[in-house]
């Protein structure tokens, strides 16, 4: 088989045409398997079973090409962003706008491929976990089309601080339940999510909303999501016409950014660039940095890089933004980043948020505080390139949901605070644009 | 020093000898501190226990329901260390003679490492380990090191779990088989599911290791019940609730030593 993807413009869902990894038992490398309770193994065979064969069906195919263009708007746009990448050392940046897609995010690419393998599978009732909300609001959307009982397991943290992609699960039918567990985020949404699966299985489907979990949910997802790297070097192929230098994305557990580099995998000139969340400060243990700081462990049935003590107690991971706040990571990011395919950016709040509010006002595109980790990611990247670089970014969702937050961190809610921070804010985006950035500021220096 | 996978085995035996089913007391250690958890095992045992399950607490314990997940909230804010799990399970098994295995997650020994933990566990004078996250296929490594031990590989079964599978289980596992009385997580339930019967039925027709039954058992009568058909009865979170129900540490153990004399008369009452 080719090691190029389908090149057919009318084809969206195009799983790996080489299926190299995972093996048989969901292994990349040391990386993955099946770390699942007993309960839970004849659900997930039955996952992997009628995955294979949906893979092969192109009834299956066609179902889910048809909803990714008329439900879904695919194909996404490349949205080339000038006057963003004067600040990124004058390297042509592109963005992947998977923020324009229904609900605003990628997170949709592989709720529409479950929720209709839930239908396969003669199943009723979804259950889904969601840090952001991005993932939940996605799953009820996809479960009021297909007539799907829906149930969102939510951190009571993130239902605080993404109170209105809470009302939006609820406007579409879904119920949603605050997890007080644990840390009260993501992990802890997942934990719950799990427990109800164990005493439901019968009837539901854990719809897993990213490229971690037990096999094949690795490689199940990913496939839904590789249609974003897919469309992007045909497009990029097309516009600039040569391969990016770098591909770039924000990685919490991961499934954006493996959507958009597993395409890119064969191309050895192509550098995966993942940007996690370094918080506070990778320094500061308030972080979410899994494959910067954690050690290989298991988190939610596979083993990856993991944030846990010197005893396996998985520590609360923490990030102004409830996406990537995650403790664990794909698998498949941590086989990438050990035989060094992908190299992974801790990226901080401070550096998130200014470059989110420098997408906004350079480009009139508000990103997800989550994709502005991959906007500073290009910034970095970019002045390392210089000029004649090519970059591509993954704009994996919309900032709608975080103008809360965004409004608290930039102190837009008090006048005075306002006045200041917009004046601190300026003078950062003429400093950039005078090329005095960073102290790595090698690229604006040429 | 090798593991009592020996004694686990022959405690077993002696209570199919009496013609009745075991009872196995699920407890976890650090819980409410650690020298207050040695003390509700001992008298679990005093109660009348044949066999402890000392849990190892986990901050992530998805098999459980919420009243292990807040003695194991308590434990974890107390500082427990796995060393305190060791010292929990010699105590406990140097003052009853009577086997002691730890139930834990997977991950919390992956990064200890397995090698160490099994040495230092056949040391404490433990029987064997319950893995409810590591399933057979990915137990391999975890079995090589047990044997070398002398400990047991407790693997739980589910009402789901098909036939060809519970086969592979059973010739995988030793010491005895935990087999779950219905889907979902650790609790007290109000009855034992039908499922129970069945699961057992296939488990020991899959193999020749005993099964013994969990979820959902809190009382003597559930015991009896139960104790009809299993070579085991499996009691946690009902101990556990009766120490976070107790004023004092003083009527906690009371209170533990009391269930477990409730429900040792319970296994005993079964019509076999």
């Amino acid at each position: 088989m080719s090691t190029q993807p389908s090149a057919d413009p009318s084809a969206f869902f195009i799983p790996d045409p080489e299926g190299r990894i995972p093996s048989a038992e969901g292994y990349f490398g040391a990386f993955g398997g099946t770390f699942i309770p007993e309960a839970l193994v004849a659900a997930v065979d039955e996952v992997a079973v009628e995955y294979d064969k949906a893979k092969s069906d192109p009834a299956f195919a066609a179902e889910l090409d048809r909803l990714m263009v008329e439900y879904t708007g695919r194909p996404s746009p490349l949205t080339e962003v000038p006057r963003f990448a004067a600040h990124a050392g004058g390297a042509r940046v592109f963005l992947k706008r998977e923020d324009l897609n229904h609900t605003g995010s990628h997170k949709i690419n592989n709720v529409l491929g479950q929720a209709l393998l839930t239908k396969r599978m003669g199943k009723t009732r979804i259950v889904a976990e969601t840090g952001a909300g991005q993932h939940g609001v996605a799953t009820a959307t996809a479960c009021a089309l297909f007539g799907l009982e829906c149930v969102i397991y939510m951190g009571e943290i993130d239902t605080e601080r993404q109170a209105l992609n809470v009302a939006r699960m609820r406007i579409l039918g879904a119920e949603v339940v605050a997890v007080k567990s644990g840390s009260r985020t993501l992990k802890d949404a997942i934990n719950e999510a799990f427990r109800d699966w164990v005493a439901s299985v019968d009837t539901t489907h854990y719809l897993f909303g990213t490229v971690a979990g037990p096999h094949p949910f690795p490689a199940m997802v990913r496939d839904f999501h590789r249609v974003i790297g897919v469309e992007t070097r045909r497009q990029i192929l097309e516009r600039a016409g040569r391969l990016p230098d770098a591909a770039i994305a924000c990685v919490g557990g991961g499934s954006n950014a493996i959507g958009l580099f597993h395409p890119f995998i064969p191309d050895a000139g192509v550098r995966l660039v993942g940007c996690e969340a370094a918080g506070h400060g990778v320094a500061t243990g308030e972080h979410a940095a899994t494959l910067t700081v954690g050690e290989p462990g298991i988190l939610h049935g596979s083993r990856s890089y993991v944030l846990q003590d010197d005893e396996g107690q998985i520590t609360e991971p923490y990030s102004i933004s409830a996406g990537l706040d995650y403790p664990g990571i794909g698998p498949e990011h941590a086989y990438l980043k050990d035989s060094g395919r992908a190299e992974y950016l801790a990226v901080t709040d401070d550096e998130a948020m200014q470059a989110l509010r420098l997408l906004s006002r350079t480009e009139g595109v508000i990103p997800a505080i989550e994709s502005a980790h991959a906007l500073a990611g290009a910034l970095t990247v970019g002045r390392e390139l210089g000029e004649d670089g090519l970059i591509v970014v993954n704009l994996s969702g919309r900032g709608d949901k975080d103008m809360d937050t965004a409004a608290r961190y930039f102190g837009l809610y008090d006048a005075d605070a306002a006045v200041e921070a917009e004046a601190a804010s300026q003078a950062l985006i003429e400093d950039d644009r005078n090329g005095a950035g960073t102290a790595t500021d090698e690229g604006a220096a040429k | 020093m090798s593991g009592n996978i020996q004694l686990l085995t022959d405690t077993l035996a002696a209570a199919r000898a009496e013609d009745r089913a075991a009872l196995i007391a699920y407890y976890p250690a650090g819980f409410p501190t650690v020298d207050g958890g040695i003390d509700a095992v001992k008298a679990v045992f005093d109660g009348g226990a044949d066999i402890v399950e000392v849990g190892l607490p986990y901050s992530d314990p998805v098999l459980d329901g919420p009243v292990i997940q807040t003695a194991d909230d308590i434990a974890l804010r107390g500082g427990v260390r796995i060393a305190d799990v060791l010292r929990t399970v010699r105590e406990a098994h140097e003052a009853s003679g009577r086997p002691v295995l730890v139930m834990t997650y997977w991950n919390p020994i992956d990064r200890y490492g397995v090698e160490r933990f099994t040495a230092e566990l056949a040391d404490a004078g433990g029987a064997g380990c319950i893995l409810p996250d590591l399933p057979v296929q990915e137990s391999g490594l975890w079995r090589q090191h047990a044997a070398k031990h002398d400990l047991a590989t407790v693997f739980v079964v589910a009402p789901s779990s098909k036939d060809a599978r519970l086969a592979e289980i059973t010739a995988a596992g030793s010491g005895f088989v935990y087999a779950a009385s219905l889907m979902g997580v650790t609790g007290t339930r109000e009855s034992v599911g039908e499922q129970a019967k069945d699961v057992v039925t296939r488990t020991r027709a899959a193999g020749d290791l005993p099964v013994c039954v969990g979820l959902g058992v809190s009382n003597a009568a559930q015991a009896t019940e139960v104790a009809a058909f299993a070579d085991g009865v499996i009691v946690g979170s009902a101990f556990v609730k009766r120490v976070l129900d107790a004023p004092d540490h003083e009527a906690a153990l009371a209170g533990v030593r009391e269930l477990a004399g409730d429900l040792a008369r319970g296994v005993r009452a079964a019509a076999r």
